[in-house]
C-alpha cells in the first residue's frame, strides 16, 4: 500500500517533469545553441578558456569584467574568473592556471621570477591599461581642511594621539590595506620613526568604509588608499606628503622612508597564452581606457551592488565607440 | 607616556582574576601559585617593559624566515628537476583535470554546449534518488530544497562545486582512512604511531595547511582538495579505529574460538559491529571536509565559500550571508543524509523499513524517472540553465537591510563591548604578554604551566616555546596568545552560564541544545560574517568569532558533565539544606570538572583555529603573517614560520591544558575528544 | 533418578563422540618477559610476592590434569583462581607461557595456526559466560557462523544451524536477532554455535552466571540432556559449586592458579584436601553429595542381615527413608559382597547437621 503510494508519486512526479518540458519546448534548444556555439567558434578562431585572474580591489574587477564580458561575447571564450591575490596570481602563470593579470600595480621582484631574461619567461608584460596608480597615505576631506598642516608628514607626530584606536597600543592608528597589495607603510613608519602603528583594514571596502566614516562623522583617520579608485568622486580624500620617491629608494623592504611612485598600470599575460594567439590576446593588447571610466565601471560595482557581469555589460553597452576600437 | 600607564595600570588588578576564573574551583592551592606568578611578573614588567619584546620592526625578517622563503624558491624552481616536487605537481593537475571533467558533467558549460552535460533539472532529480537510495524520503526532500536553493538564488554552479569537491575529498578519505582505522584498531603498535600524528594534525589550525599545500599543488581545486583531504582524514581514523577496537571482546573471543582467520573477524565481526561508529566517523569527516573546503576558497578552492570571501572583501554582507546561509543548508543536509543513512542502513540489515523488494521496485521507478529527467535536461534549455532571477540579490539587500538594522540598534552596544573589553582584558593582557622581556614572559610562562600541569606541562612548554623563540615571531606569538587566552576565558564563562542554566534547567536545555547542535554544524568560516557586520574589521571580530565558534562545544560539554552529577549526590546535599548557589558551587562544578577541563580544552583549540583565521579580518598577529605570506612572494618565508609558530602554540596550548586537566581528574584521552560531534573542529576530536 | 546415572562412566569411550584431553605443566604468566620466570625460584612466589617483585601475574600455575573423553569436567575457582585462563589455554584463545595440551591425537600447544584454526572449527568449540552473539545476525546465522567460517555454502549450513536450533529448543526463532531473545534463549544460541559444528570437545566458560537462578536451573538441565544425547567431552568452568557438583564428574578446584584438588564431587565434599575446600565445601548440602562410602562403617559380625541392601554409590538422601523406616541398619552391598554398614546414626548425623544452617544456595543445587 505504502509501495504504491510511492509509486504514484513517482509517476507523478514524472509528469510534472515532463509537462514542464514540454511547455518550455517552446524557447530555444541547447542543440540550437551549441551548433551556434561551434559555429562562433570557427569563424573567429577558437578563444577557448581565458583564465583570468581577479586580484581583490574593485578597480582591478572593472577591468577584468569588462574586458572578460567582451572576450565571451565577441570570441567565444570560455571565461574562469579566478580570486587570487596578486602574488599567487602570478605563480600561476607557469602552471597554466592564470592566463591574464589585467592590472598590475608594479610588482619588480615577481618580474625578475617569471620575465624573459632574468625569469623563467612564463610571463609577458601586454602593455599599460591607460590608467595612472598613485599610491599614497591618505585622509579624509574635512580634516585636510580644518588641520592643513597634517598634510605634510612632518606634521603627523603632532596629532598622534587624536588618530589613537583601541587597536594601536597607545600610539595613532594608520590604517594599512588589505595585506596583499604592494605597500611600505610599516616601513615608512618606523624609519620616519613616526609615533604610528600600522593596522590593517583588510580589505579594500573596510578601508572605504572606515573613510566614509570618518569623513561623516568627522574622526581622525590616516590611512593607504590610491587611485583611480570611484571613491573619490564621493569623498576626495587628500594625499600627505611623504618624502619624494626616487629611483632605488624601495628597493630594500626594510629601508624604505620616501613616497610611491606614480605607477603605470600594465597587463601582463602568461607567455603560453599569448603563444597560442586566441582572438582575445588582441583584444587585451588594445584595451586601454581612463582612471574616469575605470572608477565608473567600479562604482556600478561598489556603491550600487551591480554583479561585476551587468556592470560591465552597462559599461560596453554606454561606450560602444571605445570598445570598437579594442575590437580592432 | 602618562597615557600608556593609564592603560596599563588595571592589568594588575584584571589579568590575575581573569585567567584563572574558568577552572578556579580545581585546586585552590594551584591557583594561589598561578596567581603568585602574575603577581610577580606584573611586577618585574613594570620595571623592564619594553625591553627585549623580539618585536620585528617593519619589515625585517629573519634568517629562519629567508630561509624558509628561498626554500620555497627552491621547490618552485624544481618543478621540473625533483620527483617529489613533479609527482605532487601531477598529483594536483591529475585532480584538476577530473575535477574539470566532473565540472562539465554537473555545473559548468562543456563547450560547445552552452550547459553542462546534465542540466539543473537531471542533477537535482539524481541527488533527489541517491537522497532516496541511501537514507529516506525526508532526506530526499531535504537534499531536493537543497539543490533547487543553489540554483534559485543564483549559486548552482559554486553549491555543486562545493559538494564535489567536499564529495571527493571525503571518497578519498575513505580509501586512505580506513585502512588506517582498521590498523588503530587492531594493532595496539600501529595505534601507538599514529595516534600522535593525528594529535598534530588535529591541532593545527585549518588555515595552516593551506601555504604548504598550494606550493606542493598547486592553487585552486587541487589544493582545496588536498587540504580538505588532509584535515577531515583524522575523525575517521580516530572514531573508526575506536569503533573497531571497541568492539565487544566476547564476541571476537566467541567468534574466535569458531576458527576464524583475521580477515575473517574483521570482515564478518568487527567491521558490521563497528559500523555505527565508523558512520559517526564519516558523518564527522564529512562535516570536517566541508568546513575546509570552505576555507579553501582562500586559495581559489571552487565552491560557496567564493561568493562569500569575494563578498567579505566588498563589505557586501547580504552577498555574503546569501551563500552563507545555502553553505548552512549544506551542512545540515550533508549531516542528517549521513545520520539517515546509517540509520537506515542498519534497518534495512534488520530487514526492517521498506522490504528488500518494494524497495527495488521505488528505486527502480525512480530510476527511471531520474533518465527521464535527465535526457530532458539534455534537450531543453530552461531545464539545464537555471533562469536568470533576481531572487538572490534581492535576498541579500533584505538581508542587507536587515542586517543595516540590526547593527543600527545594537552597533552602539557593539561598539561600547568592543571597547570594554579591549581596554578592560585585552589591551592590559596584551601589554604584560608582548611587552615583557621574552625572558620574562617566558619564565612566567615555564611558572604558570608548572603550577597548573606539573612535570608533564613543563615540558612542552620549554620545547615548543624554544622553537617558537627560534622562528622569531615571539612577538606576534604573544599577541595572538593574549587573543586566545580572552576569547577562552570568555568562552569559559559563557559556557558555565549556560552550561550550568541548561543542566538546571529542562527547558533551556530543550530551548538551547538545538541551537547548539546547528552551531556546532556551521563550517567555521560563516561566523565571521555576521561578527563582522557587528564588530566591523579588527582583533574583536576574530575574538568574538572565535567565542561564537568554541562556545556551542564548550556549552555541551559543561552542560552533560554537571548533568551526570549523580541525583543521589543532589539529594543528600540537598537534604543538609544546601542553597542553589552552594549546590552549584560545592557540589555540581567540582563533580563536573573533568567535563570543565575537557570543555576549556576544546574551546582553547577551537579558538586558536578561528583566531588565526581571523588574519583575514584585520585580527593581527600571527594569523595576519599567514595571510600576508599568502599574499606576497617576499613574504612567504614570514608566513611559513607563522604557520609552523601556530602549530608550536597549539601543541603548547593542547599539552598544558591537558595535563592540567589530568591533575584536575578529567581525562582528556582519544575518547572524550570525540564524544561531541566536532564539526570543524581544529584539535581535536 | 540419580546424576550417576546420567554420566558415563569415564571409561565408556564407545558410547560417545568425545575426545580426550590431557594438559601437562601448564603455566600462564601475564607481563613483560614472563616466560623466564618458569623454572627459576621466583616461580614458587605467592602471587603477591612475584607482581611486587617482576610485575607479572600468575594467571595458571602449574596445572596437570586428564579428561577422558567423554567426561564432564568441571573446573572451579572463585573469582580470579585463573579458571576462565585455563580454559582459554586450551585452544589458546590465550597462549600458554608454558607446558601442553593435548586434545585428542592433536598437541595443540605446537599446533600452527592453521593447524590450530582447524582444531578450533572442528574439534573444540565454546560457550562464553556473555554469549557473544553478533548483534547484526539473525539467530540461524548465529549458529551457523562456524560453519561460515569453514566456508560451508549458504543453504547447507542454514540446514545445518536449523536442526541444532532444534535440538537446543528455539524453533520458531531462527529469523530473531539476540538482542530481541532473553538471556537464557541467547545462551541457547550459543550453546547451538558450540554444537553446530559437530565438535568432539566443548568447552564452557562459566556459561549460566549471567542468568537468574531458575533459568540457570533450566540450563543446566539442558546440558545434562545434551551431554547424554550427544556425548561430547565437556569442560565446564564455574564458580558455583552447586552447579559443579550438580554437573562433574569430576572437579578440579583452583585456587590462584593452582591446583588444590581434583575429585568425584563427592571426594570433593567428603574428603576435602584442605581447609579451603573445606570452607568451600561446608554448606553444601552433604546428604545430596556424600554416597553411604562416606558414612558406612565396616561391618561387624553381629550386624542385622535383614537391613535394606544398597550400594556404596548411593546418595544419603535417597538412601535416608528406606533406612530409617527399617529397624535394621542399611547393609552395603558392592558387586555382592558386603563392605560396609550404615547405621540410622550416620544417616542422621549427615542430614541434620545440614538443617542448622540452610541457604539459598543449597535450594539451588537442589537436584531434579
Amino acid at each position: 500500500m505504502r509501495t504504491s503510494l510511492k509509486r504514484s508519486g513517482r509517476l507523478a512526479a514524472a509528469a510534472a517533469c515532463a509537462t514542464l518540458a514540454l511547455s518550455a519546448c517552446g524557447s530555444s534548444s541547447i542543440d540550437e545553441q551549441t551548433s551556434e556555439n561551434k559555429e562562433n567558434a570557427a569563424a573567429s578562431g577558437d578563444c577557448g578558456e581565458l583564465n583570468m585572474a581577479v586580484n581583490p580591489w574593485v578597480g582591478y574587477q572593472a577591468d577584468a569584467y569588462v574586458v572578460g564580458t567582451l572576450a565571451k561575447e565577441k570570441f567565444g571564450c570560455t571565461v574562469n574568473y579566478k580570486d587570487l591575490k596578486e602574488d599567487v596570481s602570478w605563480q600561476g602563470f607557469g602552471t597554466g592556471e592564470v592566463d591574464l593579470v589585467i592590472e598590475d600595480w608594479g610588482h619588480p621582484d615577481l618580474e625578475k621570477k617569471f620575465f624573459e631574461g632574468e625569469g623563467d619567461g612564463s610571463a609577458q608584460d601586454l602593455g599599460p591599461t591607460g590608467n595612472e596608480g598613485i599610491i599614497g597615505w591618505y585622509v579624509p576631506p574635512w580634516l585636510a581642511e580644518k588641520y592643513p598642516d597634517i598634510l605634510d608628514h612632518e606634521n603627523l607626530d603632532k596629532y598622534a594621539q587624536q588618530f589613537k584606536t583601541s587597536e594601536s597600543g597607545g600610539k595613532g592608528q594608520f590604517l594599512g590595506a588589505d595585506p596583499s597589495y604592494v605597500q611600505f607603510d610599516e616601513a615608512i613608519v618606523s624609519n620616519l620613526d613616526l609615533d604610528f602603528k600600522v593596522v590593517f583594514s583588510g580589505s579594500e571596502a573596510a578601508s572605504i568604509e572606515a573613510f566614509e566614516k570618518a569623513e561623516k562623522d568627522k574622526e581622525f583617520l590616516i590611512g593607504y588608499f590610491y587611485e583611480p579608485q570611484w571613491l573619490f568622486a564621493e569623498v576626495p580624500l587628500k594625499k600627505v606628503e611623504l618624502p619624494d620617491y626616487e629611483d632605488g629608494c624601495q628597493d630594500d623592504p626594510a629601508e624604505v622612508a620616501c613616497d610611491y611612485p606614480v605607477t603605470t598600470l600594465k597587463k601582463v599575460a602568461s607567455t603560453s597564452w599569448v603563444e597560442e594567439g586566441g582572438p582575445a590576446v588582441d583584444l587585451v593588447k588594445n584595451f586601454e581606457w581612463t582612471n574616469d571610466d575605470q572608477n565608473e565601471v567600479a562604482k556600478y560595482i561598489a556603491k550600487d551592488k551591480m554583479e561585476p557581469e551587468a556592470a560591465a555589460q552597462k559599461w560596453i553597452e554606454e561606450n560602444p565607440d571605445k570598445v570598437e576600437a579594442w575590437l580592432g | 607616556m602618562s597615557t600608556a600607564t593609564d592603560t596599563t595600570t588595571p592589568a594588575v588588578d584584571t589579568t590575575p582574576a581573569a585567567s584563572p576564573e574558568p577552572e578556579a574551583r580545581s585546586g585552590p592551592s594551584r591557583w594561589v601559585l598561578v596567581v603568585a606568578v602574575v603577581v610577580g611578573w606584573v611586577l618585574l614588567w613594570l620595571v623592564v617593559r619594553g625591553q627585549d619584546t623580539l618585536q620585528l620592526a617593519g619589515r625585517e625578517r629573519t634568517d629562519v624566515m629567508r630561509w624558509l622563503g628561498e626554500f620555497r624558491d627552491g621547490v618552485i624552481a624544481s618543478r621540473d628537476t625533483n620527483a617529489l616536487v613533479a609527482f605532487t605537481g601531477a598529483v594536483g593537475e591529475g585532480i584538476r583535470t577530473l575535477f574539470g571533467e566532473l565540472q562539465q558533467v554537473f555545473s559548468l558549460p562543456a563547450f560547445p554546449r552552452p550547459v553542462p552535460q546534465i542540466g539543473w533539472l537531471g542533477v537535482v532529480a539524481l541527488a533527489t534518488w541517491a537522497g532516496t537510495a541511501v537514507a529516506n524520503l525526508r532526506i530526499a526532500v531535504l537534499v531536493a530544497v537543497t539543490f533547487v536553493s543553489y540554483g534559485v538564488l543564483g549559486y548552482w554552479e559554486q553549491g555543486i562545486d562545493l559538494l564535489l569537491v567536499t564529495g571527493l575529498s571525503v571518497a578519498a578519505v575513505v580509501v586512505i582512512g580506513m585502512p588506517l582505522a582498521v590498523a588503530v584498531g587492531t594493532s595496539r603498535r600501529a595505534r601507538a604511531v599514529i595516534t600522535p600524528v593525528l594529535d598534530a594534525m588535529q591541532t593545527m589550525p585549518t588555515f595552516v595547511y593551506l601555504l604548504p599545500v598550494v606550493l606542493f599543488f598547486g592553487i585552486g581545486v587541487s589544493s582545496a582538495i588536498v587540504c580538505t583531504l588532509v584535515y577531515a582524514l583524522p575523525p575517521l581514523i580516530r572514531i573508526g579505529g575506536y569503533g573497531i577496537s571497541a568492539v565487544s571482546t566476547s564476541a571476537i573471543e566467541a567468534t574466535d574460538s569458531t576458527g576464524q582467520t583475521s580477515w575473517q573477524r574483521l570482515r564478518k565481526v568487527q567491521l558490521p559491529l563497528a559500523r555505527t561508529t565508523i558512520v559517526v566517523g564519516l558523518n564527522q569527516s564529512t562535516m570536517a571536509a566541508l568546513s575546509m573546503a570552505i576555507i579553501a576558497s582562500y586559495v581559489d578552492g571552487p565552491g560557496l565559500g567564493e561568493p562569500v570571501l569575494s563578498a567579505l572583501i566588498r563589505n557586501d554582507v547580504g552577498a555574503s550571508l546569501v551563500p552563507g546561509l545555502l553553505i548552512v543548508l549544506t551542512a545540515i543536509m550533508l549531516d542528517r543524509a549521513t545520520t539517515a543513512a546509517s540509520e537506515r542502513a542498519e534497518l534495512a540489515a534488520r530487514g526492517r523499513g521498506l522490504r528488500g523488494r518494494a524497495r527495488t521496485v521505488v528505486l527502480g521507478v525512480g530510476g527511471v524517472v531520474v533518465l527521464v529527467c535527465v535526457y530532458l535536461s539534455r534537450t531543453y534549455l530552461p531545464l539545464a540553465a537555471w533562469p536568470e532571477t533576481s531572487l538572490g540579490r534581492d535576498l541579500a539587500d533584505t538581508l542587507d537591510s536587515a542586517t543595516d538594522a540590526v547593527v543600527g540598534v545594537l552597533g552602539g552596544a557593539g561598539e561600547a563591548l568592543r571597547n570594554a573589553i579591549s581596554y578592560g582584558l585585552l589591551n592590559p593582557m596584551q601589554s604584560l604578554l608582548a611587552e615583557s622581556p621574552w625572558w620574562l614572559a617566558a619564565s612566567a610562562l615555564v611558572l604558570v604551566s608548572a603550577a597548573l600541569g606539573g612535570l608533564r606541562a613543563v615540558v612542552p612548554t620549554v620545547v615548543f616555546g624554544t622553537g617558537i623563540l627560534l622562528l622569531g615571531l615571539w612577538h606576534s606569538t604573544m599577541l595572538t596568545l593574549t587573543m586566545v587566552l580572552v576569547a577562552t576565558v570568555l568562552v569559559m564563562v559563557i559556557a558555565l552560564v549556560l552550561g550550568v542554566w541548561m543542566a538546571r534547567s529542562r527547558r533551556v536545555d530543550l530551548l538551547l541544545r538545538p541551537l547548539l547542535d546547528a552551531g556546532q554544524t556551521i563550517p567555521a568560516f560563516c561566523y565571521l560574517i555576521p561578527v563582522l557586520a557587528l564588530f566591523g574589521f579588527g582583533r574583536f571580530a576574530a575574538i568574538a568569532a572565535a567565542i561564537v565558534y568554541a562556545a556551542p562545544a564548550a556549552i555541551k560539554l559543561v552542560a552533560d558533565g554537571v548533568r551526570a552529577v549523580p541525583e543521589t549526590t543532589l539529594e543528600a546535599s540537598r537534604s543538609t539544606g544546601t542553597t542553589s548557589w552552594q549546590e552549584i558551587t560545592q557540589v555540581q562544578l567540582p563533580m563536573a570538572r573533568g567535563s570543565l577541563a575537557l570543555a576549556a580544552n576544546q574551546g582553547l583549540l577551537y579558538v586558536l583555529a578561528m583566531i588565526v583565521i581571523g588574519g583575514l579580518v584585520g585580527a593581527q598577529a600571527l594569523g595576519y603573517d599567514v595571510v600576508l605570506g599568502f599574499s606576497r612572494s617576499e613574504e612567504w618565508g614570514l608566513g611559513a614560520a607563522a604557520g609552523i609558530t601556530i602549530v608550536l602554540l597549539g601543541l603548547m596550548l593542547d599539552r598544558v591544558a591537558r595535563a592540567a586537566a589530568d591533575r584536575t581528574g578529567g581525562r582528556v584521552d582519544a575518547r572524550s575528544r570525540f564524544t561531541l560531534p566536532r564539526r570543524l573542529s581544529p584539535t581535536r576530536t | 533418578m540419580t546424576a550417576t546415572d546420567a554420566r558415563p562412566t569415564p571409561d565408556a569411550t564407545g558410547r560417545t563422540g568425545g575426545a580426550g584431553l590431557e594438559v601437562r605443566d601448564l603455566w600462564k604468566i601475564f607481563g613483560p618477559k614472563a616466560d623466564r620466570i618458569i623454572g627459576t625460584p621466583d616461580a614458587e612466589l605467592s602471587r603477591a610476592d612475584l607482581k611486587a617483585k617482576t610485575g607479572c601475574v600468575v594467571g595458571v600455575k602449574d596445572v596437570s590434569f586428564d579428561v577422558a573423553p567423554g567426561e564432564v569436567f568441571v573446573v572451579m575457582g572463585l573469582s580470579g583462581s585463573g579458571k576462565s585462563t585455563l580454559v582459554r589455554c586450551l585452544t589458546r584463545l590465550i597462549e600458554p607461557t608454558h607446558g601442553t595440551v593435548r586434545i585428542g591425537d592433536d598437541e595443540v600447544t605446537s599446533c600452527s595456526e592453521s593447524q590450530l584454526r582447524e582444531l578450533r572449527r572442528h574439534q573444540v568449540s565454546m560457550v562464553f559466560q556473555h554469549f557473544g552473539l553478533l548483534p547484526h545476525k539473525q539467530v540461524i546465522d548465529n549458529v551457523a557462523y562456524g560453519l561460515e567460517v569453514r566456508g560451508m555454502s549458504k543453504k547447507e549450513r542454514r540446514a545445518k544451524a536449523g536442526e541444532v536450533v532444534d535440538l537446543v529448543g528455539l524453533s520458531g526463532y531462527e529469523t530473531s536477532y539476540p538482542d530481541q531473545l532473553s538471556g537464557g534463549m541467547q545462551q541457547r544460541v550459543g550453546l547451538a554455535r558450540a554444537l553446530a559444528g559437530d565438535p568432539s570437545m566443548l568447552l564452557f566458560d562459566e556459561p549460566f552466571s549471567a542468568l537468574d537462578p531458575l533459568i540457570r536451573r533450566d540450563m543446566q538441565n539442558e546440558v545434562i540432556r545434551l551431554h547424554r544425547e550427544v556425548g561430547k567431552t565437556m569442560v565446564f568452568i564455574t564458580h558455583d559449586l552447586a552447579e559443579a557438583l550438580k554437573l562433574g564428574d569430576r572437579i578440579m578446584i583452583l585456587r590462584d592458579g593452582e591446583v588444590v584438588q581434583v575429585g568425584t564431587p563427592d571426594e570433593v565434599v567428603g574428603a576435602p584436601a584442605d581447609d579451603y575446600v573445606a570452607d568451600f565445601t561446608s554448606d553444601v548440602p552433604r546428604s545430596h553429595v556424600l554416597t553411604l562410602k562416606w558414612v558406612m562403617r565396616p561391618p561387624r559380625p553381629d550386624d542385622s542381615s535383614e537391613g535394606p541392601v544398597m550400594s556404596s554409590s548411593t546418595i544419603v538422601r535417597e538412601a535416608a527413608q528406606a533406612a530409617l523406616a527399617s529397624d535394621h541398619p542399611v547393609r552395603v552391598v558392592d558387586d555382592g559382597e558386603l563392605v560396609g554398614i550404615v547405621d540410622d546414626d550416620a544417616i542422621l548425623r549427615v542430614v541434620v547437621a545440614e538443617q542448622a544452617p540452610p541457604s539459598a544456595r543449597q535450594g539451588s543445587g537442589e537436584r531434579r
